[in-house]
């Protein structure tokens, strides 16, 4: 899904037809998000080779477990990046989700099943508050979910107080860390790929999909498109929460304990990996490919890090150093790119 | 579009490479160089305890603390470290940065990746942990926990610093002391609604009915909600509603510290006597100026070096963690498993001007 005329870069990118391999060459660091997938590959192999205990169908289920929630919240926070816009408050959705569904299930007698289906209504609505702010009242949405990730932590913590429910039925506590029969893969990750590939194919494959790059270069012009920015953008925020209510359900099950600390941080972590898959924080730019791979990416890092008795100060240090080589490198790259086009237009060489 | 194909291509093999990569079941489990893998053992491990079989050497023992970059775990994590130093083993601290249920979770698959002989944690969360912790005692490793308990079928042993009992005791004990066995006392809690803070004041008050301090007379509960400022202004209040107090027993380090420092600078100082729970870095300068004569507190490093110990005889077969066995701790003597697999460190350590200057937490 590396749609080269996507990214800013200059447009020696787009490769000459039947082009050789120097060329792909070329067309690989223009896309930032095949950088990505490359250094995933090699922090997979490196691990591999040097980790013990790494490369085990054991450790892979525990990686992708606790990827789960990053992975899930990335999709929708993608497609909202693009757009020019950013949700902060999706860790204090999964932690208010997860208390809600901890009280529900405490004090109001519903099966579990439905008590569910109206956690994520929950988060749909806390979502949509974000969205009607931001959309109907024109607020940007650095501001608004700032104020939304401490009132919606807040509010966790006044329907739990620091207690914890911890007694769901066992079965459903086992059922989502269970593995697909035969392998070591997750089965929640089937639902992660069901998501990956609608949020997927809508961002690069439908007309709405290419409206939000265009609202993320230019809100006017993406208007006179056609297209309606403020409702686009409103569910967007929508389905955000939606999906930060099925990651409460999750997260709740997971760890058999619905807290109102649940998540907390998370949505730094988001970014980072939305920022680190390639995503412009000004919006227009990304790839869900990439953004997968960032995940992945940083998931690899944590778990072989870890493994290998890492200090966890240490971790952080990493995240941090990343995030921002994931920044400078590809402006760097576009930069340098552009010099050499430049040279190569003074002194053309016969081909 | 031949250049998004290829993008596409690359991208798709890329990941599908990575993908297969982290699914290559290289191989199931992990390696253990010790054969005792008594798989799926419960609380009550199978077999009974052999309280003459030797602690076995070159045990690797970790420590998963609430979290790291945190004064009092650093310190009695140390005091594992000791002990574990002491029996031979293979000592090891690892955790999250921060404090949260979830991040200890992957901390313990870790440990039990790396095929740990004994885990010994502090829970931030009493169930968060236990999916992980009954993997990592299938995958054979010994559990014990201290200071934070998870649910008792999720460990071997708990190793509590103090009882309730322990804490009200020692806290009347040292006021009555220092007042001379007469007088008006009162108390400076946390917060109204804090647990354990409120079982101790109750447990306080069954005390001060023994007859030995029918003299003492508690007058008030003052709440500083664990801040400092409202605990200093709460004190001042005290002291400005009951003229007559002669002492103050808070049972919280930011109470106690908050309270010192009032007192150290009013003309009560020495006169109206102080005593609680505090750390002696807090109440260090306290003691030394006068203001306060004698606080307690258990010692971080004592339990940390009983825990070790605990997973070191269960891990040795030495104890199960049923109710009655009993295990040598190193310097700290013999310790008998209670109820649920409970181990009592014991009374709180009393500091005063004759040894505040051994401890450093």
């Amino acid at each position: 899904m590396a749609h080269d005329s996507l990214y800013a870069a200059p447009p020696t990118a787009e490769a000459e037809p039947g082009a050789g391999r120097l060329a792909s060459l070329r067309g690989l660091l223009g896309s930032w998000d095949a950088v990505i997938v490359a250094a995933l590959v090699v922090a997979v192999l490196v691990a591999s080779l040097t980790v013990e205990n790494f490369a085990t169908g054991r450790n892979a289920q525990f990686l992708l477990l606790d990827l789960m929630p990053l992975a899930l919240i990335a999709l929708p926070m993608t497609l909202i990046v693009i757009t020019g816009e950013i949700d902060l408050s999706v860790a204090s959705m999964v932690g208010l989700c997860s208390t809600l569904m901890g009280q529900l299930w405490l004090s109001s007698g519903l099966s579990l099943e439905l008590i569910c289906v109206l956690v994520v209504l929950l988060g749909a609505v806390l979502g949509a508050v974000n969205g009607l702010f931001v959309t109907g009242f024109g607020l940007p949405s650095l501001a608004v979910t700032i104020g939304t990730l401490a009132l919606y932590r807040g509010l966790s913590f006044v329907v739990l107080g620091d207690q914890a429910v911890a007694d769901f039925p066992a079965d459903w506590t086992a059922a989502v860390v269970r593995n697909i029969p035969g392998t070591s893969i997750p089965v929640v990750v089937v639902p992660l790929l069901v998501l990956a590939v609608i949020f997927g194919v809508v961002l690069h494959a439908t007309a709405a999909g290419r409206a939000l790059y265009a609202m993320g270069n230019n809100d006017q012009a993406a208007t006179f498109t056609g297209v309606s920015v403020a409702r686009t953008k409103f569910w967007l925020f929508v389905v955000s929460g939606a999906v930060c209510g099925l990651v409460g359900i999750l997260w709740t099950l997971r760890y058999a304990s619905a807290r109102g600390d649940n998540a907390t941080g998370l949505e730094l972590t988001v970014v980072t990996a939305v920022l680190l898959g390639g995503v412009s924080i000004f919006g227009g730019r990304g790839a869900l490919l990439g953004v997968l791979a960032g995940v992945l990416l940083l998931g690899v890092l944590r778990n072989a890090l870890q493994l290998a008795d890492v200090d966890a100060n240490a971790l952080t240090i990493v995240t941090g150093s990343l995030l921002i080589a994931s920044v400078v490198l590809p402006n760097a790259v576009a930069d340098i790119r552009a010099r050499l086009h430049r040279r190569r237009q003074r002194h053309p060489v016969a081909s | 579009m031949s250049a998004y194909r290829r993008g596409l291509r690359v991208g798709a093999t890329s990941l599908t490479l990575a993908a297969l990569l982290l699914s290559a079941a290289a191989c199931g489990g992990t390696t253990r160089d010790n054969s005792n893998n008594d798989a799926g053992a419960g609380n009550q491990a199978s077999g009974a305890a052999n309280p003459d079989a030797a602690i076995k050497e070159g045990l690797k023992i970790a420590f998963l603390p609430k979290a790291l970059n945190n004064p009092y775990f650093t310190v009695s994590d140390n005091g594992g470290k000791d002990a574990v130093t002491e029996i031979k083993g293979e000592f090891k601290e690892v955790g999250p940065s921060e404090a949260s249920a979830s991040s200890q979770v992957s901390y313990v698959n870790t440990l039990s990746q790396q095929g740990m002989d004994v885990i010994v944690t502090s829970a931030n969360d009493p169930n968060a942990i236990c999916g992980a912790l009954n993997q990592a005692k299938a995958a054979g490793a010994k559990i014990v926990t201290f200071d934070s308990d998870t649910k008792p079928e999720c460990r071997q042993i708990f190793v509590n610093q103090v009882t309730a009992e322990g804490i009200a005791e020692n806290q009347v004990k040292l006021i009555s002391q220092q007042i001379g066995g007469e007088g008006e006392i009162a108390i400076l809690s946390a917060t109204a609604n804090a647990t354990n803070q409120n079982a101790w004041i109750a447990l306080m008050k069954d005390e001060l009915k023994k007859p030995e301090y029918s003299k003492i007379k508690l007058v008030t509960v003052a709440y500083g909600n664990d801040d400092d400022q409202k605990s200093f202004q709460e004190t001042q209040g005290l002291l400005q509603s009951y003229p007559n107090l002669k002492g103050i027993i808070s049972p919280t380090t930011v109470g106690v510290a908050a309270a010192g420092r009032y007192l150290s600078g009013s003309q009560y100082k020495g006169k109206v006597k102080l005593t609680g729970l505090g750390t002696p870095n807090q109440m260090r300068q306290y003691v030394k100026d006068g203001t306060v004569d004698a606080f307690a507190l258990w010692s971080p490093a004592d339990l940390g070096y009983l825990a070790a110990y605990a997973g070191a005889a269960l891990a040795s077969g030495q104890i199960t963690g049923a109710e009655g066995d009993k295990f040598k701790a190193g310097k700290l003597g013999e310790f008998t498993v209670g109820k649920d697999g409970v181990v009592i460190l014991g009374p709180p350590t009393v500091f005063d001007k004759s040894n505040i200057d051994q401890f450093q937490f």
